[in-house]
């Protein structure tokens, strides 16, 4: 829709992206009885105090506010994964660590909503913050080698925000090689199959460099 | 849904197991991402509007009955997200058949509809005056299941093999039957 018509905008506003994200599951542990939820996303409970229990974020949040559990911080958002993982993002220049498709939406959630079952509340916002910086910047290179005869990206392990993010740019580069590329296309023909198929050898196959905007 | 290529028993079951907020979800999200108007699934909205309005049998109930005003809050919640979806499905729909019968000039934006082309008006007003959708966009996609190899230009000698759960960015029209049936997913 608008963003595939308009290129400089993105696809989803940051509240859809939340929306999203809300339908995540998360561990709760409830300080409060009660029955099974039969809900129209799908069944939640028994709550019984101190037994912890799986819900969507939404839900997590929503009792959260009211005081009737502590949330549980997914494992990916200890210090020591998130330092790991930082590590690997800045080893890796090619590649795209694999954390939840939803990683910032929820972390800011959480951030916003259970502050206080974050241990180590303010270090692990700046990791997340230097990931994030870590993964644009690689995203940003990455195009900087995408060329006319590229005919497939392969983004592994990009995340929903960093897509809404980068797509207008993303989008924006290929086409405007593709554009370019054309009239010489359909004039020399000849040139086609001598043309390294890069999609096959070096674009989304090759699995050890995923940012793959590959050049002749 | 358009064309077949079959579901493996796998996939078909993972279909199954899929609520009809999550195929909501999937729907709105590749409505927009795509550089045209999708097949509206108006047997998932139908559906999920009697759902939506069961649930709100059942609400009206708990609050008669004295429920706890907590559950009452959660299901109202929950029920308000499905709604929320519904809402987008049909939006997304509606905007868009009736911009098409505007004028040259506010129809910039426009995608062309199959749905439109069912009156002779409005398949008149497309073919004189909405521009082509463009296929040969770049979307971002993703799939469940691992497709194989599919073709990434019209010759064929491009192919790239679609592995399940990666993130590619391909021409549109490259992946647009798999789109159609539901194998992968615009994000």
């Amino acid at each position: 829709m608008a963003g595939q018509s308009d290129p400089q905008s993105s696809v989803f506003t940051a509240a859809e992206m939340e929306f999203l994200a809300e339908d995540e599951m998360i561990e709760i542990v409830p300080n409060m009885r009660m029955e099974p939820l039969n809900l129209i996303s799908g069944d939640y409970g028994p709550f019984r105090p101190q037994i912890a229990t799986q819900v969507p974020l939404w839900l997590a949040v929503a009792l959260k506010k009211r005081g009737k559990c502590t949330v549980r911080p997914p494992e990916w958002m200890s210090i020591e994964r998130l330092t790991q993982v930082l590590e690997s993002e800045r080893d890796s220049p090619k590649e795209f660590q694999p954390l939840p498709f939803h990683y910032i939406e929820i972390s800011r959630l959480l951030f916003d909503h259970a502050r206080d079952d974050i241990p180590d509340i303010y270090m692990v916002r700046s990791l997340i913050e230097d990931i994030r910086d870590v993964r644009f910047h690689k995203v940003e290179s990455g195009l900087e080698t995408i060329s006319a005869r590229t005919h497939a990206v392969k983004l592994k392990n990009l995340s929903a925000m960093e897509v809404n993010i980068v797509r207008p740019f993303v989008v924006r580069t290929l086409q405007s090689f593709y554009k370019h590329d054309s009239p010489e296309m359909i004039q020399q023909p000849v040139q086609m199959p001598t043309r390294q198929p890069q999609a096959t050898d070096r674009g989304p196959r090759a699995s050890s460099s995923n940012v793959k905007a590959s050049v002749e | 849904m358009a064309s077949g290529s079959g579901f493996s028993m796998e996939e078909f079951e993972s279909l199954m197991a899929t609520s009809d907020v999550e195929l909501l979800k999937r729907a709105w999200r590749n409505e927009k991402s795509a550089p045209e108007i999708l097949q509206f699934q108006s047997s998932l909205v139908l559906r999920s509007r009697e759902q939506i309005q069961l649930m709100e049998e059942t609400i009206e109930e708990f609050t008669k009955s004295g429920f706890d005003p907590l559950i009452v809050s959660i299901y109202q919640m929950d029920m308000d997200r499905a709604q929320y979806m519904c809402y987008e499905n049909m939006k997304s729909y509606l905007d868009e058949s009736v911009l098409s019968k505007l004028p040259t000039g506010y129809q910039s934006d426009l995608k062309q509809s199959n749905a439109s082309e069912e009156n002779d008006m409005g398949s008149f007003l497309y073919s004189s005056y909405v521009p082509e959708p463009n296929l040969d966009t770049f979307v971002f996609c993703k799939s469940d299941s691992s497709i194989g190899a599919i073709p990434l230009d019209d010759s064929a000698d491009e192919i790239v093999d679609l592995v399940a759960g990666d993130l590619y960015v391909l021409r549109y029209k490259s992946i647009k039957p798999f789109v159609e049936n539901g194998q992968v997913d615009l994000v």
